[in-house]
């Protein structure tokens, strides 16, 4: 149990540095949000700096890390001027939907990647094994951006929706209708990034697959006479177990990143697109809100993948 | 199998990509902003051998689009003039590889017909012309960036692995961070807030840097490891003996050891840096108009009617698939070349 505090520490340190380290790297950069005022000669330079000095941005860069983090802490998250409100309310619901929309890639991506990744790996050189080799070279070689496009072409082709999260017309409807229109919009952009992280994830566990049925202990199962499928999912998959499950957590961040592209091309009100938009507008909180949530989502999806090792691997628990 | 599996053919067909988006301004008959508002979004220019009275001739030549009447994108063919193609045809003076002046294009018809390989964009401007001036961006900044990232990685690497103590804990510690940090979100966050407008060749030249440097926490720690286990080896140790400097022991020793390590890491980079210009240029902050780049030519796409009836725009995500299919296969070549050594 000690060993998973610590990781929970090691966790909070590394969010802790990484807000550092983003709110450096943007605030070492010029202009901000009151620099585009400049261009309206109604607006005076006395003014700029007054609204400045009003939202902080004129102190030095550790008081307004103070604040941030003060903010932070109590779920705002600093001030969005665009907005011109609290960044937290804002920034929930899309972080629910970026949630969601990952959540469901990942599950579909999984679903399809474990079963076709044990079965490559237990008849090399079938059908199975060329398919999974097939497939793996060519999502490998199409960007999401691109896959993104044709999938759009094909929604708007076959009609299926293809942007938003809402019909309009269903936007006041009952709740499973609702639900059942959320799920149609879902369908393209969750299709999107699971075809984008299949790549990683098959060849992986195909790998994993692999290098545990060459193990002796494969050949003494099958020595006591226990069936190959027995073997293969009871013996050869705990064994293949660890990289896979740490895959899952490095397979999060990937899909952070490849949702902030697939949310813009389809519409889906994520984090992506505002934080897209946050940079349109130089909304300083903003982005380093959404850049923060982003990391907090890659750091607990290896946290999870931290026990979930825990669990499944008694060498690790003995130590 | 043979000639699949050496490096030779990718690399000659990687060098041609290359070489053709250098030289643009001969292989391309128009540049890159050259408007023709009155055939914007124009179908491919078709070329001909044989007359509409059925008679041959050998050199092709092309029809000018006329507008169907009444409508808004539909084109026709005006058969009233043959425009025959010229070879080797003198037309707007450029420069080879931004340095040698010169006016003469691989191909072209004469200044009042128009040859759109691959048709033409809303300003009416030459697809084929952009793609290959937008290859010069998003093909260069793909490599340049992967450059950087990797020899930055090789360096912290080396530096932390060979050096250890404070050095090796400060440095991890600072590429663990930037691992946490999803890389889009982090090339996002910096561009953010450098000024929106620049002019190109700031952006281009921006863009390499940033996503070069923000690329280096991965290669450092898988060269650490690999300078971690080369360091205590006993070859390393007789040449400190004979009074080697760290330098000599790092040249000849460590480094080749972290040759693989670097070029997996290459083969990782050079398409995710490719993608992420075109990605980048496609949300409007990378490269701006009217400076083709991949990215910001797949941007008119984001228009219905684009995506649903011009085809011919897509022709940079088709190249794009192209080019990152022969990087993959460069890589897999060279690796299991490596792997047979």
């Amino acid at each position: 149990m000690k060993s998973i505090g610590l990781r929970a520490l090691h966790s909070l340190l590394l969010l802790v540095g990484a807000s550092v380290l983003s709110i450096l790297l943007v605030r070492l950069a010029p202009g901000d949000y009151f620099e585009s005022m400049r261009i309206n000669p109604q607006i005076s330079n006395r003014t700029i700096a007054a609204l400045r000095s009003q939202y902080g941005l004129d102190k030095p860069l550790p008081v307004l890390y103070w604040h941030w983090a003060q903010s932070a802490l109590k779920g705002e998250g600093g001030f969005s001027f665009a907005y011109n409100s609290a960044a937290g309310p804002i920034l929930w619901p899309r972080a629910q939907n970026t949630l969601l929309l990952a959540g469901c890639a990942t599950l579909l991506a999984w679903m399809i990647a474990l079963p076709a990744g044990v079965l490559a790996a237990a008849r090399r050189g079938s059908w199975a094994d060329l398919l999974a080799s097939g497939t793996i070279a060519l999502l490998l070689a199409i960007p999401e951006l691109v896959l993104g496009l044709v999938l759009l072409l094909f929604a708007v082709h076959t009609g299926f929706p293809a942007g938003g999260m809402i019909s309009a017309a269903r936007a006041e409807a009952g709740f499973w209708d609702k639900s059942r229109d959320v799920i149609r919009h879902l369908f393209m952009p969750a299709v999107c990034l699971a075809a984008g992280l299949l790549p990683l994830l098959l060849s992986h566990v195909r790998a994993a697959m692999e290098e545990a049925l060459r193990s002796p202990f494969i050949l003494a199962a099958r020595g006591f006479g226990i069936s190959f499928r027995r073997v293969l999912l009871r013996h050869a998959l705990p064994a293949a177990l660890n990289p896979i499950i740490s895959l899952f957590g490095l397979s999060v961040g990937l899909l952070m990143s490849s949702s902030l592209l697939v949310e813009a091309i389809f519409g889906w009100p994520g984090l992506g697109k505002l934080m897209l938009q946050a940079i349109a507008d130089r909304d300083l909180f903003l982005v380093i809100d959404s850049t923060m949530l982003g990391t907090g989502f890659l750091i607990a999806g290896n946290f999870v993948a931290d026990i979930l090792l825990y669990l499944c691997d008694p060498r690790i628990r003995a130590d | 199998m043979a000639f699949v599996q050496s490096p030779k053919l990718p690399l000659v067909a990687l060098a041609t990509v290359y070489g053709i988006v250098t030289m643009a301004g001969f292989f391309a008959p128009y540049d890159y902003e050259r408007q023709n508002r009155h055939t914007a979004l124009a179908p491919p220019t078709r070329i001909h051998f044989v007359e509409p009275n059925s008679r041959f001739r050998l050199r092709p030549f092309v029809y000018r689009w006329k507008l169907r009447p009444g409508t808004l994108h539909q084109y026709e063919e005006d058969h009233s003039i043959a425009f025959p193609l010229r070879f080797f045809a003198s037309g707007r003076p450029y420069k080879i590889a931004a340095l040698i002046p010169s006016w003469i294009h691989l191909f072209g018809t004469r200044p009042e017909g128009n040859v759109f390989l691959l048709g033409t964009d809303e300003y009416g401007r030459d697809v084929f012309s952009r793609l290959l001036y937008g290859g010069r961006i998003s093909l260069f900044a793909g490599l340049l960036a992967a450059g950087i990232s990797v020899s930055l990685g090789l360096a912290a690497g080396v530096f932390a692995g060979y050096y250890g103590s404070w050095i090796d804990e400060t440095i991890m510690r600072a590429a663990e961070l930037f691992l946490a940090v999803p890389w889009l979100y982090l090339l996002l966050a910096v561009r953010a807030f450098l000024p929106l407008r620049m002019d190109p060749a700031g952006v281009f030249l921006l863009l390499i840097a940033i996503a070069g440097t923000i690329g280096w926490a991965r290669p450092a720690r898988l060269v650490r490891g690999v300078v971690l286990s080369a360091r205590n080896r006993e070859y390393v140790l007789a040449a400190k003996s004979f009074g080697a400097s760290d330098f000599y022991i790092l040249r000849t020793h460590i480094l080749p050891q972290a040759y693989s390590v670097a070029m997996t890491q290459a083969r990782l980079y050079i398409p995710q840096y490719i993608t992420a210009e075109v990605v980048l240029s496609f949300f409007g902050l990378g490269v701006g108009e009217p400076v083709p780049s991949w990215g910001n030519m797949l941007d008119s796409l984001q228009s219905l009617f684009v995506l649903e009836s011009c085809w011919w725009m897509y022709a940079p995500a088709a190249l794009l698939v192209i080019v990152l299919l022969i990087f993959e296969w460069f890589f897999r070549a060279e690796s299991s070349r490596f792997q047979a050594r």
